[in-house]
């Protein structure tokens, strides 16, 4: 008994919490692209909080379930519907069987996180069920008519209808589209390199999120930006956020999927704490930069990790009532 | 005396809040990748917690780790690992101790399975063949893996040999295709988009995940490479592998 696909949405692809320890082969992380909206999720459904889930980008796939679940959606707005009635994000829905999840329409936000309660039965590729599109490894994106496995719950899902729960998660804190709020970026190792026009821009003019972006980048259209004199750099490491810039002048930041190298100009570094408020810009929308150092980054992570974990706490304080 | 790359102590830098990096120089040079190699290799004996990658570059190296489990002790994670990789690195050896491996790949090359071969050597005034022979002639070393899962950045290309890459890289460059790139030379271990010299093909897979090592090749290792005529290609690429 599993769940069918009846449409896939724009790319929708299995994510956990990613492929580690494989970077000196040149194997990248993968994982989710909004990673807080991935534990939230789980957490919500009951799961260990890197479990495999769905991730669905600007549109979101159309189910339906063979057996009662429970279920739940965090990350971008979506409009959820059972049986063409309204569902809402942020807390377990219980989903009935025979029953149809849309998730099809995302008014806000680009991905989304729908963990099912025993998590998605999933081949694990070098350690990790996450789909990584551009190298080719781990499933493929969801198709019409796959079936997805789900694993095995205790107490089993047995509520019939889709009631969501008397509580929800305040999605405030965790999930902020608004384009208007800067991103917080560290110097990277060749801001110094930038010229000093560059350097001026980089933090007081909007860029837009360019409609060529994807989980492996997330491309930024505006003002170009130019080094000083040309750089003879060989490739080294790059991280999720890192803000490279190419030839061509305009800045891409390197998103899940990213490669595990890279030779271009590392100019900045997008803080961890804004990389999940990043992935939620849509195309179109702008992006400014707004400088935070290393320490008060770090810091700010530790706090936001010591939250996640307390509120992860609380949730599973509740689903045991 | 001058000091030499080997003796020059590392730079730490942040990048980003769970990345790491350890830097030994800048350039591309065999003596300083050695010392990559040996630092990560004593990096992953020292087995430091909350760390869960650890890659090799030319001339540094990368830890990807968890900022909670380096939270305390009152200065900040980054600061905090970059004291503790510091005092690994004070007993680590200069270069790799440790024995390395030589992995021989089989080329053809030419034909249709090195489509540049002979407009590169028309390129460096040499006759293809020339070329074949000085590029199967070398010893090389595996400087790190990157770009794709499984694609080797090789040292030690002959010098005649450098070549710029395509003004215009091709979509697709067919798997097992044996490169020449600026003054390094690759392998393409899938399908995959690229702008170097394609000089020669190889039947072997270099990566794949049914098999355990995923990766024909590591960081560190010597590579040879051994010319192969068609019949050789087909019947490797016949064999299960």
């Amino acid at each position: 008994m599993s769940v069918i696909v009846h449409k896939p949405g724009l790319l929708t692809t299995i994510q956990d919490g990613g492929r580690r320890g494989h970077a000196a082969i040149g194997v990248g992380h993968a994982g989710a692209m909004d990673e807080v909206a991935l534990r939230l999720a789980n957490a919500l459904a009951g799961n260990p909080l890197d479990a495999p889930a769905l991730e669905c980008a600007l549109q979101g796939p159309v189910l339906q379930f063979e057996r009662a679940a429970t279920v739940a959606l965090c990350g971008a707005a979506v409009e959820a519907r059972i049986n063409g009635e309204t569902a809402a994000g942020w807390q377990p829905l219980h989903v009935g069987a025979g029953s149809t999840l849309d998730c099809s329409r995302i008014p806000r936000g680009t991905y989304a996180c729908l963990a099912f309660a025993g998590g998605i039965v999933a081949a694990r590729v070098l350690g990790s069920a996450s789909a990584d599109i551009n190298s080719g490894l781990g499933p493929r994106a969801l198709r019409s008519g796959d079936r997805i496995e789900l694993g095995a719950t205790d107490p089993p899902a047995s509520a019939a209808t889709h009631r969501g729960s008397a509580w929800m998660l305040d999605p405030r804190p965790w999930f902020d589209p608004d384009p208007d709020r800067p991103i917080r970026i560290l110097r990277g190792s060749h801001f110094d390199a930038l010229d000093d026009t560059s350097r001026r821009v980089l933090f007081e003019q909007a860029f837009r999120v360019s409609p060529e972006s994807n989980r492996v980048g997330t491309r930024l259209d505006g003002p170009r930006l130019a080094l000083a004199t040309p750089l003879e750099l060989v490739s080294e490491a790059v991280a999720h956020g890192t803000l490279q810039l190419p030839p061509g002048g305009q800045p891409i930041a390197l998103m899940a999927e990213h490669p595990t190298t890279g030779g271009y100009p590392r100019i900045g570094q997008i803080a961890a704490i804004d990389l999940p408020r990043l992935a939620q810009r849509r195309p179109g929308d702008a992006v400014r930069f707004e400088e935070i150092d290393i320490g008060e980054a770090q810091t700010r992570y530790l706090q936001r990790e010591r939250e996640l974990a307390h509120l992860c706490e609380s949730i599973a304080i509740r689903l045991a009532r | 005396m001058p000091a030499q790359a080997t003796d020059v102590a590392p730079s730490f830098d942040p990048v980003g809040e769970s990345t790491l990096l350890v830097r030994f120089g800048s350039g591309i040079d065999v003596s300083l990748n050695a010392r990559v190699h040996a630092t990560v290799a004593a990096l992953r004996a020292a087995a430091l917690p909350g760390v869960d990658d650890i890659a090799p570059a030319y001339a540094s190296l990368s830890l990807h780790y968890q900022p909670v489990v380096w939270a305390d002790g009152g200065a900040l994670p980054w600061r905090h690992l970059a004291d503790a990789v510091g005092a690994v690195l004070a007993h680590a050896p200069g270069s790799r101790d440790t024995k390395r491996r030589t992995i021989v790949i089989p080329v053809r090359y030419g034909g249709r399975h090195g489509p540049d071969l002979e407009p590169l050597a028309a390129l460096l005034g040499v006759s293809p063949r020339q070329l074949v022979e000085r590029h199967a002639a070398g010893k090389y070393l595996v400087a790190m893996l990157g770009f794709a899962p499984g694609f080797p950045y090789l040292l030690g290309l002959d010098p005649a040999l450098h070549a710029p890459r395509q003004a215009n890289p091709r979509l697709r460059v067919p798997r097992g295709s044996v490169a020449i790139g600026g003054a390094q030379t690759g392998i393409y271990p899938t399908e995959l988009p690229g702008g170097w010299q394609l000089i020669g093909r190889t039947p072997l897979a270099l990566f794949d995940v049914a098999r355990e090592p995923a990766c024909l090749l590591e960081p560190g290792d010597t590579v040879r490479f051994q010319t192969i005529d068609d019949d050789a290609f087909a019947a490797l690429a016949r064999a299960p592998q």
